[in-house]
């Protein structure tokens, strides 16, 4: 399996990692998962810290479950740190396989793993000033569902 | 003697005004749970933060370890909040 992690300050395209794909006539399926910064009025930004070194392995151990579990001919993981302002855009998840049902279910595993067990943590930048974001049990309920299966 | 890095981030980086820290290990704290009770054992905000309140999570040489995980020679820990990514 081809497998891209990435963890970076800078913007990413869909368009040029879905093009990354193009040409591989093993691949019938490719779902593509966007996070983005929602709800924060202009001026306000949401801030992403990671820790180095842990981020990118936890990511590979992530993709490389989902590959255990569904025949995937390819995973591309983009994840931004830093400083995001309102509408930008934060996470990439594409999930490539022969067939629509690998490529959905991986996506999804992938961003409920994603969500739990990568280190990254959000601060809100408001006019009220900087507060960090609250972990949500309903992110952690999300996962569960796949180890019960 | 075991001398380990401690790495602290976020809410729990800005709490201790610490990103990081080496420190070596009395004997009888040889376990994750150990060593959380070893450093709020030093009082205030250590005490506020990891003396049971709040919740956080630890990783040992970047991996989640559990509260009853072993702590290797020279390991490189960490201890953060619960992560909000994606």
């Amino acid at each position: 399996m081809q497998a891209v992690i990435r963890v970076q300050q800078r913007d990413f395209s869909l368009a040029e990692e879905y093009d990354c794909l193009a040409g591989r006539t093993d691949i019938g399926a490719i779902v593509a998962f966007v996070g983005r910064v929602r709800d924060l009025a202009p001026g306000e930004a949401l801030e992403l810290e990671h820790y180095p070194g842990m981020t990118e392995k936890a990511l590979a151990g992530i993709a490389e479950a989902a590959q255990q579990r569904w025949p995937l001919q390819a995973v591309t993981v983009i994840h931004r740190v830093g400083k995001l302002g309102p509408a930008e855009q934060i996470v990439l998840v594409l999930t490539a396989s022969t067939h629509r049902a690998a490529a959905y279910e991986a996506n999804a595993f992938i961003m409920d793993y994603l969500k739990t067990e990568a280190p990254f943590w959000k601060r809100e930048h408001t006019a009220q000033g900087a507060q960090w974001v609250d972990a949500r049990e309903s992110d952690e309920t999300a996962k569960l569902r796949w180890e019960k299966q | 003697m075991n001398t380990i890095k401690i790495l602290y981030f976020a809410r729990l980086r800005e709490a201790f005004a610490c990103a990081e820290e080496n420190v070596t290990l009395p004997a009888e704290v040889h376990n994750v749970a150990a060593l959380i009770g070893w450093l709020a054992a030093r009082g205030g905000v250590w005490t506020d933060e990891l003396g049971g309140k709040r919740v956080f999570r630890v990783a040992i040489n970047q991996d989640m370890a559990r509260f009853d995980a072993p702590i290797p020679p020279g390991a490189e820990v960490a201890i953060f909040p619960p992560v909000t990514g994606g």
